[in-house]
């Protein structure tokens, strides 16, 4: 099966529990964790996971805004994007 | 990882903080197979065909917003030149229920704009030009969402001082009939239109065009200015790589956005309009770009020179990164719609005169001016063939979207609302070119078109 892959950029302050909380969402709607890695960037954490979602069946929107509501709690900004727009600004 | 947090946190930081999105998605729609002698058969599939293909456009567009978290801010539709199609049917009733019908048919589809209610008349006027143009002043103020333009000059064909000659009466009329004048928002006059322009108020469909095509205007005037700022110290050259760089990147977005979105609808792509737009948006000014080189306040000495290396290095960074450059593909600087130029007008650093050599070196022209409604009309017209000499002679597109603002001298402030931003009256010359206009007829075409 085709790879479908997305980046979950989390912006903020660190935390406790943001990987924990993440991951445990990403597991229960089947999608794959492929990569993770972070720095703090201008004062902010950030935290960026490559994602493999061809697992994943609901439309995208669901899980972006289930992510988004752990953010809210978390104080955090989440965003989940396709990486081909990674790809296509960063790479020639 | 293949990409990295670096690049990563760059993209989101344009997207969160810098208010880069897709500014309009425009879809251009040929009308021209609607046409038939039955007038209510002739409306009737106009409606279907715009609500049909305005329905699917936004479908699609938000599947790929939430896709790749990029905001497309406007869904848009441009049809082929109303004054052509409407050739067989031209009395102003008719203008006017055509008008409706694209209204209602945006409306219906979720379409905020729907432009190309106009014409094409850079070497003369034809029988429905003239019905048009009487049409506007109830069009513009009756409608919601039609936008017109007028295509009145070009470079292979001189201007049409005959047709600008009428506009300064229309714009009146249509200020009188609408809230502070903004009906006249929705009217441009151009020369040298391109006819695959994505922005409103003039987009249209052009005649050279496939039966459908989607067109992308990307934007990031906040993003470009966060650059700038990160670049301080460098000189120009420097500076002109820095946004070179940046402005590849955004226009790769668009491009990309763009080519899928015209995939999912399964029509061809047309273009990617790469013109830094501004926003009312607190940072997302094209004035504060120009403010970043180092200049106090837009329109002081040296903002020519600025905005003539801002255009550059935009057009050299979004030609390498697509090939279906297109549309105006320049800088706006509308005043109404840009915090930091409503500031420059309000503390008297940018002037019409300004403002109008700054246009000599930009596209795309005096855009969202407001003047006072007490203007002589010859003057309007005088102040929009200036503007268009200017592209006419230089090959180039430029436009003119004036407002008179009934009952408003310079230097009042006037609430256009919403997107259209809050406009200060600008003072304008107050010596006449009376005769000079009355002379109408057509500045012929300049010399460096004999280029056979």
């Amino acid at each position: 099966m085709k790879k479908e892959l997305s980046f979950i950029t989390v912006i903020g302050k660190d935390k406790k529990g943001i990987v924990a909380k993440i991951s445990n969402i990403l597991y229960r709607n089947n999608i794959n964790i492929e990569d993770i890695s972070q720095k703090v960037m201008e004062g902010f954490f950030v935290m960026a996971m490559l994602v493999e979602t061809s697992g994943y069946k609901k439309p995208q929107a669901n899980i972006g805004r289930e992510l988004d509501k752990v953010g809210k709690e978390l104080g955090l900004k989440i965003q989940v994007q396709h990486e081909n727009i990674f790809k296509k600004m960063h790479r020639v | 990882m293949a990409i990295t947090v670096e690049e990563i946190f760059e993209t989101a930081s344009m997207i969160l903080h810098q208010n880069l999105d897709i500014r309009t998605t425009t879809l251009g729609i040929n009308l021209k197979d609607c046409v038939h002698s039955n007038f209510r058969i002739f409306k009737k599939r106009v409606f279907a065909k715009v609500c049909d293909f305005g329905t699917k456009l936004i479908r699609q567009a938000e599947k790929l917003e939430e896709k790749y978290g990029v905001p497309i801010v406007n869904k848009r539709i441009a049809v082929t030149p109303v004054s052509l199609i409407m050739e067989t049917h031209s009395t102003g009733a008719k203008f006017l229920q055509m008008a409706r019908t694209l209204d209602l048919a945006a409306g219906k589809a979720g379409i905020d704009f729907i432009g190309g209610f106009g014409g094409l008349c850079q070497k003369g006027l034809s029988a429905s030009d003239r019905l048009l143009i009487a049409s506007l002043p109830e069009v513009l103020s009756r409608t919601r969402r039609v936008c017109s333009f007028l295509n009145v000059g070009s470079t292979a064909s001189g201007m049409n001082l005959d047709a600008v000659n009428l506009l300064g009466a229309m714009l009146k009329k249509t200020a009188r009939l609408s809230r502070n004048a903004v009906g006249c928002a929705k009217f441009v006059v151009l020369v040298n239109a391109p006819e695959d322009n994505p922005f409103m108020a003039g987009a249209f469909h052009g005649v050279g065009e496939p039966d459908i095509t989607l067109n992308v205007g990307i934007s990031g005037p906040g993003v470009v200015r966060s650059v700038v700022e990160k670049n301080r110290e460098c000189d120009l050259s420097e500076l002109s790589e820095v946004i070179k760089r940046t402005v590849f990147k955004i226009t790769r977005a668009g491009e990309l956005i763009g080519r899928e979105l015209a995939g999912n609808l399964k029509i061809p792509f047309g273009i990617v309009d790469i013109s830094l737009a501004s926003t009312t948006a607190e940072g997302d000014s094209v004035a504060r770009v120009i403010e970043a080189f180092g200049i106090e306040s837009i329109g002081a000495h040296g903002s020519t020179l600025a905005v003539a290396l801002l255009m550059d290095a935009v057009k050299k960074g979004g030609a390498m990164a697509s090939a279906n450059v297109g549309g105006l593909s320049g800088t706006f600087i509308p005043i109404s719609e840009d915090k930091g130029m409503i500031e420059a007008v309000k503390r008297g650093s940018l002037s019409l005169d300004k403002l109008e050599s700054l246009t000599g070196v930009c596209s795309v022209g005096l855009d969202m001016v407001a003047i006072p409604g007490n203007t002589p009309e010859e003057i309007i017209n005088a102040i929009i063939a200036d503007e268009l000499a200017i592209g006419i002679i230089n090959n180039k597109t430029t436009a003119a979207r004036i407002l008179p603002i009934p009952g408003k001298k310079a230097g009042d402030k006037v609430e256009l609302g919403g997107l259209l931003g809050t406009a200060i009256v600008m003072a304008i010359n107050k010596y006449t070119s009376k005769k000079f206009m009355l002379r109408g007829g057509r500045l012929p075409d300049p010399v460096t078109i004999l280029r056979n």
